[in-house]
C-alpha cells in the first residue's frame, strides 16, 4: 500500500532476489557524544561493514544504517517503523495504512501538505508504504538537502496534529484506494479470500488496506492510538543511502532524532502464531470479471529468522527450480513445453517476513484444459520433482544468477536501503543481511530436498480456484 | 499497457536535463551511432536500443504481428531452441528485455563485464537469426491471447481501447498493438518473419549505453551486435487525425469503481511552446500532490486515490490525457471538478507563485533522474529518438526557467480546450449520461 501509485514504467531486467554483497570486515572505534541544546546524545561506536555500509545506534534506541554510494549527488532517507498492519488492534484493520496517509497532514510546525510541498520545492520526491510488518517513509533529494528532510521527518515522529476533517476526507481516499487496488480487481479479491483461508490466527489473514467495513469506521482516536504507541525512536530504523559520509549522518541523526525521548511503554512485539494446520483447505472464488480461470496452491513455509536463514535460502532455490523460469523450471518444462497444459506457471516464495511465510504454486491452464486436470498435472510435477535428483547444472545456474544479482543490485541505492529497512523491521539484524548472500551460495541439493519435504504437506495448504462462472469449477 | 508506458517514457525524457553525466557520442567502425556514459564503478553495463516503427508497421490484416514477433525473440536463435537459449542466458546471468510500442520496438540488456562478449553474442543471435519455431509461435500466441482476454475485462484497458478507437479510427493508433483474438489467431510464421524483417532494421536505430565499457569496446560491440541487421525498413505511417470531439462516452461494466480516461489534442514535442505546456501540465495534473487536480479531487474532496494528466507526444499524434478512478456514486462529481479546473486554468492561467514553485521542482528534480545505469541508458536513447542534442542535459533547466508567466498562460488558453475534452467512463457511473461528441 502506498500513498500514491507511481507512474508505470517499462519492466526491465531480472526480478530482484533478496540478498546483499560484501564480506564482513568490521572496524570499530569509540562511542561518540553530541550535544544538542540542553540534551546530550550518545551514539554507539559505528560499525563499518564491507566497503560502504556503516551502522550505529542512538542512545534513545533508534538504529541507523548508512549506505554510501557516491556516483550521483543524491540521497535517500528512509524511516522504517517496526509496526505494520499485523500490529493493529483487532477490529481496526487498515489503521496502520490510514495513519501512513495522515502523516502527510499537519504537525505542530508543518501545515497540511507542507511536508510533501517542501520536498517538491527542493526538487525531491517522497512517498510512504505500509506492509504487514512495517510502515516506511522516504524522500529522495539532492544530498545537500538531507538536514531539512531529517528535520521534517523527525518532527512528524511525535508532533502530528490531526483534525476531524482530515479524518473524513482521507478515509474516503483510502476507501477509493481499496476500490482501485482490490474491489475493482477480481484477482486481488480472490487473493484476499485466499490469505484469510491460509492464516487463521496470524494477522496476515487480514488485508493491509483493511476490510472495507472496518475502514469505514476508523476514527481519529484509532489513528492517534496506533501513532502514540508505535511511532517512537526505539521502534524505528533510519536508513540513509547515497552521497553521504557516515560521520555527517551520525551528527545529523543525533541532532534531529537523538533528542526524541524513547517510548517507555513500547510493548513487546508478540504476535499470535498459527495453530497446527491439520487439514487441507480449498476455496473457489467466482467473479464474472475473471478473464481466465486459474489455480493457486499455497503452503505455510518458514521465513528468514535471525541466525537461522538456511531453510529460507533453500526455499529460494526450490521456487526457482520449480517455477522460476517458464523455459527451464520443472513446472514450465512439464506444463508449457512437454505438454500444452498451461499458458502460465509460477512458483513464489517470499523469505522476508516477521512470521510464517508461504510458498505458492500457480497455474493458468490452456484453453480446453480443466482446472482438475491442471491441478493433477501440477501435483504430478511436484511428486516427480521429489522423486528425482536435482540437476547439478540447474543448481549452478541459480547460484551464478544469485551471485550476479548482487552486482546488479549495487546499481540501485534505494533497493539496497530497502533490504536493510525490511530486514530490521522483520526480526533480522544487519549481520543477517550481510550473511544472506553466502548462505544462499552454500545451499546444497540435500538442503533443497529437505526444505521441500517440510513444505509440501497438503495438510498445511490452501488450494484456490478462481473462475468466471461456477461451471468452470466442476 | 506497454504502449502507454513507452509513450510516457518519451514524455519523461523531455523533463530531464542538466545532469552530472558525461555523454560521449560514439560511432562504431561500421557506422552505428550510440551515446555512452562510462561508469566503471560496478562491473556491468546496461544497453538500451530503440528502433522506430514498432507496431505501426503491422501490415493490413496483421494487427499484433510485431508484438507477437518481439515476444518470440527470446524463444530461440541459431542452433539453440527456446529452452537451450534461456539455459545459456541463465548461465551468463545476463538479462534481456524485448518490448513493442506504438512507434518503436525496445531492446534492453544488462550483462556482466566478465562475460560480456558471450552475452552480446547470444543477444546478437536473438536479433539477427531468431528461429520462430512453430511450437514457440503457437505457445506464445496462447499467452498473447490470454492477455487480450484479460484486457477485455480490465476497466482501464476497456477505456483506453474505446478512447483510441474513437480518436484515431483506422490509423494504427486506433487499435491495440496486441491485435484482436481473431487477428492474432490468424497470424502465421511467415507473418512473424515479415514483421521481423520490417521492425528490426539499421536505418532508424538508437542506442544508449551506460556502465563498465569504453567507447572503443562499445564500437566493436555495436558492429558485432547490430552490424548484420537489414539496412532499411518500410515507410512509416502518416500522421494520425484526431477525430474525437468533446463529450462523454459511458461503457457499462459491472464493477464498483468507475475508471475514466479523458483528453483532447496536445502539442508537438518540438513546438517552441513545449516547455510552457510542460510546466502547465505539471501544475494542472502531473505534479503529484501539488497539482491542482490532486488538490481539488483528492485532498479537498476525497473523491479519488489518484488523478493525473500527461502530455503524450507520439510520433504521429499529440495528446493531453488524464485518468481518474472514483466510486460509481461519485465519479460524476469528480468529472465535474476536473472540467471546472480545466476551464479555470484555460481562462485564468496560473499564478506567478505557482509557476515559480513548479519551476523549482522541475529543475531540482532533474538530476535525480540520472540514477542507475539502466535508467540513464533509457534517458540517452529517449533523447536521441526525439532529436535532442547531448548539450540538452546542460541547457534544459535554463530553457525551462526562461518560460514566463505570459508564455504559460497564453499556452493555457491555446492548449486547454474544456469544450473539446472527451471522457470515456467504464463502470456503472451514477448521474452520468452519454453526451454527444464521438464522431459519426
Amino acid at each position: 500500500m502506498t500513498r500514491m501509485l507511481a507512474v508505470p514504467f517499462l519492466f526491465l531486467g531480472l526480478a530482484p532476489l533478496e540478498a546483499q554483497t560484501a564480506i564482513l570486515t568490521a572496524s570499530t572505534d569509540d562511542a561518540r557524544t553530541f550535544v544538542q541544546g540542553n540534551k546530550t546524545v550518545t551514539v554507539s561506536a559505528p560499525v563499518r561493514i564491507g566497503d560502504d555500509v556503516t551502522t550505529f545506534t542512538l542512545d534513545n534506541g533508534m538504529e541507523v544504517v548508512v549506505i554510501e554510494d557516491h556516483r550521483a549527488p543524491v540521497v535517500v532517507q528512509m524511516v522504517w517503523y517496526r509496526a505494520g498492519s499485523a500490529d493493529e488492534k483487532v477490529g481496526q484493520s487498515g489503521v496502520a495504512h490510514f495513519l501512513e496517509h495522515l502523516l502527510f497532514k499537519a504537525t505542530d510546525k508543518l501545515a497540511p501538505g507542507e511536508f510533501s510541498a517542501t520536498v517538491a520545492a527542493n526538487g525531491g520526491s517522497d512517498n510512504a508504504f505500509t506492509s504487514y510488518d512495517y510502515t516506511a517513509y522516504f524522500q529522495r533529494v539532492a544530498a545537500d538537502r538531507l538536514p531539512l528532510m531529517m528535520e521534517m521527518e523527525s518532527n512528524r515522529m511525535e508532533n502530528l496534529r490531526l483534525s476531524e476533517s482530515d479524518i473524513e476526507t482521507e478515509r474516503n481516499v483510502i476507501i477509493e484506494e481499496r476500490a482501485q487496488r482490490t474491489d475493482n480487481n477480481p484477482g486481488a479479491l480472490a487473493r484476499e479470500q485466499f490469505m484469510a483461508a491460509q492464516y487463521q490466527n496470524l494477522r496476515y489473514g487480514v488485508p493491509v488496506i483493511g476490510w472495507k467495513h472496518e475502514m469505514a469506521e476508523l476514527s481519529l482516536e484509532d489513528a492517534l492510538a496506533y501513532y502514540s504507541l508505535n511511532y517512537s525512536p526505539n521502534n524505528a530504523i533510519l536508513v540513509v543511502a547515497g552521497d553521504v559520509q557516515p560521520d555527517e549522518v551520525m551528527a545529523l541523526a543525533a541532532q534531529y532524532y537523538g533528542v526524541i525521548p524513547p517510548e517507555s511503554n513500547l510493548p513487546p512485539r508478540l504476535r499470535p502464531t498459527e495453530p497446527p494446520q491439520t487439514a487441507p483447505r480449498r476455496m473457489t472464488y467466482t467473479d464474472p470479471r475473471v478473464s481466465q480461470p486459474y489455480i493457486v496452491r499455497s503452503y505455510l513455509a518458514t521465513e528468514r529468522n535471525t541466525g537461522d536463514q538456511k531453510a529460507a535460502a533453500a526455499l529460494i532455490y526450490l521456487s526457482e527450480l520449480l517455477g522460476g523460469s517458464p523455459f527451464t523450471s520443472a513446472l514450465g518444462k512439464a506444463l508449457q513445453f512437454d505438454t500444452q497444459t498451461a499458458v502460465y506457471t509460477n512458483a513464489g516464495y517470499d523469505p522476508s517476513s516477521l512470521d510464517t511465510s508461504t510458498f505458492s504454486l500457480s497455474v493458468v491452464p490452456s484453453t480446453g484444459v480443466s482446472l482438475s486436470e491442471a491441478e493433477a498435472a501440477m501435483d504430478k510435477v511436484v511428486a516427480d520433482f521429489m522423486a528425482a535428483d536435482i540437476d547439478p547444472a540447474a543448481l549452478d545456474r541459480i547460484k551464478t544468477q544469485l551471485n550476479a544479482q548482487e552486482i546488479y543490485a549495487l546499481d540501485n541505492v534505494q533497493g539496497r536501503a530497502q533490504r536493510y529497512g525490511a530486514a530490521l523491521t522483520q526480526g533480522l539484524t544487519v549481520q543477517d543481511v550481510q550473511d544472506w548472500p553466502q548462505i544462499l551460495q552454500d545451499v546444497t541439493a540435500d538442503d533443497i530436498k529437505a526444505a521441500a519435504a517440510q513444505v509440501f504437506d497438503l495438510n498445511q495448504s490452501v488450494t484456490g480456484w478462481v473462475v468466471t462462472e461456477k461451471e468452470q469449477a466442476q | 499497457m506497454i504502449r502507454f508506458a513507452l509513450t510516457l517514457c518519451a514524455a519523461m525524457v523531455a523533463s530531464v536535463a542538466h545532469a552530472t553525466v558525461d555523454i560521449k557520442q560514439v560511432t562504431s567502425p561500421g557506422g552505428i551511432k550510440a551515446w555512452l556514459v562510462e561508469e566503471p564503478g560496478i562491473p556491468f553495463a546496461a544497453l538500451e536500443i530503440r528502433i522506430r516503427g514498432g507496431a505501426s508497421l503491422d501490415l493490413p490484416g496483421k494487427r499484433g504481428a510485431t508484438n507477437l514477433m518481439m515476444a518470440l525473440i527470446e524463444e530461440g536463435a541459431g542452433d539453440l531452441d527456446a529452452q537451450a537459449f534461456q539455459t545459456r542466458r541463465e548461465e551468463l546471468a545476463a538479462s534481456y528485455g524485448f518490448d513493442t510500442g506504438d512507434d518503436v520496438v525496445a531492446i534492453s540488456a544488462q550483462f556482466l563485464t566478465e562475460n560480456r562478449d558471450a552475452a552480446v553474442a547470444l543477444l546478437r543471435d536473438a536479433l539477427i537469426v531468431p528461429r520462430f519455431d512453430q511450437s514457440a509461435v503457437d505457445r506464445v500466441r496462447e499467452q498473447v491471447l490470454s492477455n487480450i482476454a484479460g484486457d477485455a475485462k480490465s476497466p482501464g484497458a476497456i477505456a483506453s481501447a474505446a478512447f483510441d478507437a474513437a480518436a484515431f479510427g483506422d490509423h494504427p493508433y486506433g487499435s491495440s498493438l496486441a491485435g484482436t483474438a481473431d487477428s492474432v489467431t490468424a497470424l502465421t510464421r511467415d507473418d512473424i518473419v515479415i514483421a521481423h524483417d520490417n521492425a528490426i532494421t539499421r536505418d532508424r536505430l538508437y542506442v544508449g549505453a551506460v556502465g563498465d565499457i569504453t567507447a572503443d569496446e562499445l564500437g566493436t560491440m555495436l558492429d558485432e551486435l547490430l552490424g548484420d541487421l537489414p539496412a532499411k525498413g518500410p515507410a512509416l505511417p502518416a500522421d494520425a487525425d484526431f477525430a474525437l470531439m468533446g463529450g462523454t462516452t459511458v461503457i457499462h461494466y459491472q464493477t464498483p469503481q468507475s475508471v475514466a480516461l479523458f483528453g483532447h489534442e496536445g502539442i508537438e514535442r518540438d513546438d517552441p511552446d513545449y516547455f510552457a505546456a510542460y510546466i502547465l501540465n505539471e501544475a494542472l495534473g502531473a505534479g503529484g500532490f501539488e497539482s491542482r487536480l490532486m488538490q481539488e479531487v483528492r485532498e479537498k474532496r476525497g473523491l479519488t486515490y489518484g488523478v493525473s494528466t500527461f502530455l503524450v507526444s507520439k510520433f504521429h499524434a499529440d495528446l493531453v490525457l488524464g485518468q481518474v478512478a472514483s466510486a460509481n456514486a461519485t465519479v460524476a462529481q469528480a468529472i465535474d471538478v476536473i472540467k471546472a479546473e480545466w476551464a479555470r486554468m484555460a481562462q485564468d492561467g496560473m499564478t506567478q507563485e505557482e509557476l515559480d514553485r513548479v519551476k523549482t521542482y522541475l529543475t531540482g528534480a532533474y538530476p535525480l533522474r540520472f540514477d542507475g545505469n539502466a535508467d540513464i541508458a533509457g534517458i540517452l536513447v529517449g533523447m536521441q529518438m526525439i532529436g535532442l542534442p547531448p548539450e540538452y542535459v546542460v541547457n534544459r533547466n535554463d530553457m525551462l526557467n526562461a518560460v514566463t508567466l505570459d508564455d504559460v498562460n497564453r499556452v493555457a488558453r491555446e492548449l486547454l480546450r474544456p469544450e473539446n475534452l472527451h471522457f470515456v467512463v467504464v463502470g456503472e457511473p451514477e448521474g452520468l449520461e452519454q453526451a454527444a461528441g464521438a464522431p459519426e
